[in-house]
């Protein structure tokens, strides 16, 4: 086999291995970003284009409601809460969007509100939308019970805007 | 989604399950070493090679099954590892093909052409490969087995002493009839999967009982009772094995492990002050150590004159130079024996491809090795974390330890390059540690499960038009 060949095939084997060492990187890069931060706004707006695509039947003014309704609270009933506030107590200023999902509270780890609280139970209460969309506390048993204004809570009751619920010494609220 | 004051939402992309790039890289990784092995051929023979169809069809076999094998049961796993492992386990196909063309060093005595044997252990290993990836149907299940597998890995380690040293080592158990494999090489796995079950549970006694001192958290004296242990367990080894690699390995593993599981910098002091003066204490007393740390210092002088294998190694990586005199046209047989196929196997590497050649396979090591420690970063689970670390940590070991043996920078050690050199039990073990690795990846990049649609924003809707 001539000289020639050789060095070729062998200068070319250099290339092709090095070729996939590249091409593997290449195919790393994508992993490089795996995280994606997106504003809230333009999120809330990603995940309103789905829900309007998955009834395209719907008629136009109930189409038209929605965005007016998506527009003004993210929510689709006029005047639903947006948000729970702590507003007294050692997390006072923690927001959590309410976005349809249940909240508990408690001393638990695993809470979606965690209170460091003496006159807290490690499950204490949970908030969580109904059918209609009407927020609703329920106290899940504790021991220094739950307050609603004035009121300690036996049942699940709806929450109305702005009424503050207490904890031991924390104090939520629902505000818009 | 984030529930404080904040206005960003971190989430993660929706990774795809990329097998159409595995696939691709595959089908790359197959042609590569059946160019390499024409290129073999020509060099020696002037012709292509009689076999090159059988070893393309073989090799090609063996990497499409593996490939639907994962795109069956582990479709999200990493789209690299397996790729890199057919690719340098093809490589190392050829460059034991290539040495079998010396007649000096494959004689009857020295155990003949090596290839087609490591031909059929290279299909177990893929064999257990798909064994472990459909039977493991989640890792998490080998977190039951901590302790068990503390036993068995202490059996395997131990079992070698109760046969004959080899080639100066006592790390093989010989089956009468049936061959001789290396209990280290399963051990590795063994190992890595109690530590990381051991350290789940115990990690936050080892990083947070601790006192500061000088930049140091200084653990309590009790809390370094494990470390002693597996420390005192791997000198044993490196006494009555007389084998530094398993010895390195088995400790540098644990201490890998323990640092990534308590994050505290002091363990890894504590790790290296106790391996240089183990091993310092060792190398005072025991003559086979004596003679790899003699040889490691002086290559140009042998006891019963000549030179050493270290310094053959030199020579070869010396002729290779930058770009190497291309495969099949080195004179790595001048090393002797079988140790050009197994141990020195990167000789032959560094000499016929060169430093860029050398480069390249060192980098796809390190590409596995960096595959498998993303892993660990994705994975959710902490087992499973630690598992990654432990295998990729023993893997990356074992590449250092081999490569800085035969590259002089540490004295020579009894281990098998990953992949690369000739030996059953070394790549049926690897196959199945990158198996473990890739079911872990699959259970680390799988989507989370989408949650059920809100009710209350359906039900609105449709009540209410």
């Amino acid at each position: 086999m001539s000289e020639l060949t050789l060095t070729v095939m062998r200068l070319g084997f250099l290339a092709v291995l090095w070729l996939f060492v590249i091409v593997a990187v290449q195919v790393i890069r994508s992993d490089l970003f795996g995280t994606r931060v997106t504003q809230r706004g333009a999120a809330r707006r990603g995940a309103q284009e789905p829900r309007a695509q998955r009834q395209p039947a719907a008629p136009p003014q109930q189409q038209q409601r929605r965005q007016e309704g998506g527009r003004g609270n993210n929510r689709q009933r006029r005047g639903a809460p947006t948000k729970l506030v702590v507003s007294e107590g050692s997390l006072t200023g923690t927001t959590v969007a309410l976005q349809g999902q249940t909240i508990s509270l408690g001393r638990a780890h695993d809470s979606t509100i965690v209170l460091d609280d003496d006159y807290a139970s490690s499950r204490h209460a949970r908030i969580y939308p109904d059918r209609d969309g009407q927020w609703i506390v329920e106290d899940l048993g504790s021991t220094n019970g739950t307050y609603l204004d004035r009121t300690r809570l036996t049942t699940p009751t709806p929450i109305p805007l702005g009424a503050p619920i207490r904890i031991g010494k924390t104090v939520i609220e629902l505000r818009k | 989604m984030s529930s404080t004051t904040n206005t960003t939402t971190i989430g993660t992309i929706g990774a795809p399950s990329r097998r159409n790039t595995e696939l691709a890289l595959l089908v790359f990784a197959v042609i590569i070493p059946v160019f390499a092995y024409i290129n073999v051929g020509l060099a020696k023979e002037e012709t292509v090679p009689a076999g090159v169809l059988g070893y393309t069809l073989g090799l090609g076999l063996l990497a499409g099954v593996a490939h639907l094998v994962v795109r069956k049961w582990a479709p999200y796993a990493d789209p690299l590892m397996l790729p890199i492992a057919t690719l340098l386990n093809g490589l190392g196909l050829v460059f034991i093909w290539r040495l079998d063309q010396e007649p000096q060093i494959s004689t009857p005595q020295l155990g003949g052409a090596m290839a087609p044997g490591q031909l059929m252990w290279s299909t177990l290993g893929v064999a257990l490969f798909l064994g472990v990836l459909i039977f493991l149907k989640d890792h998490r299940v080998l977190q039951r087995y901590t302790y068990i597998s503390m036993v068995v890995a202490l059996v395997l380690l131990i079992s070698p002493i109760f046969f004959p040293a080899r080639f100066g080592a006592r790390i093989w158990i010989t089956i009468p009839g049936v061959g001789s494999l290396q209990p280290g090489e399963f051990a590795k796995i063994i190992i890595a999967i109690f530590f990381a079950g051991y350290l789940m549970v115990k990690r936050d006694a080892l990083a947070l009982a601790s006192r500061r001192f000088m930049g140091l958290y200084l653990p309590r004296g009790r809390d370094l009772g494990p470390i002693l242990v597996i420390w005192a367990l791997s000198l044993m080894i490196l006494v009555f094995e007389t084998d530094l690699g398993t010895s390195l390995l088995f400790f540098g593993l644990f201490v890998i492990m323990l640092y990534v599981a308590t994050e505290r910098t002091s363990w890894i002091v504590f790790g290296l002050l106790l391996s240089a003066g183990g091993a310092v204490a060792v190398a005072t007393f025991e003559s086979h150590v004596q003679v790899r740390v003699h040889n490691w210092l002086n290559p140009l002088e042998l006891l019963n004159g000549g030179v050493t294998e270290t310094a053959q190694a030199m020579y070869s990586f010396g002729s290779g130079g930058i770009l190497g005199s291309g495969l099949g046209q080195g004179y790595s047989r001048l090393i002797g024996g079988i140790a050009p196929k197994s141990d020195y196997i990167l000789a032959t590497v560094g000499e016929e491809i060169g430093l860029a050649g050398l480069m390249a396979i060192l980098m796809l090591y390190g590409l596995l090795i960096e595959r498998g420690i993303r892993t660990a970063l994705a994975a959710r689970d902490p087992f499973g974390k630690l598992l990654a670390v432990g295998l990729s940590g023993a893997f990356a070991l074992q590449v250092f330890v081999v490569a800085g043996g035969v590259t002089g920078l540490i004295p020579l050690t009894g281990m098998t390059m990953p992949f690369l050199a000739q030996g059953g039990s070394s790549v049926i073990a690897n196959w199945a540690l990158v198996a473990i690795l890739l079911r872990i990846s699959d259970t680390a990049r799988r989507p989370a499960p989408t949650p059920a649609p809100s009710t209350d924003a359906e039900m609105t809707q449709v009540v209410r038009p």
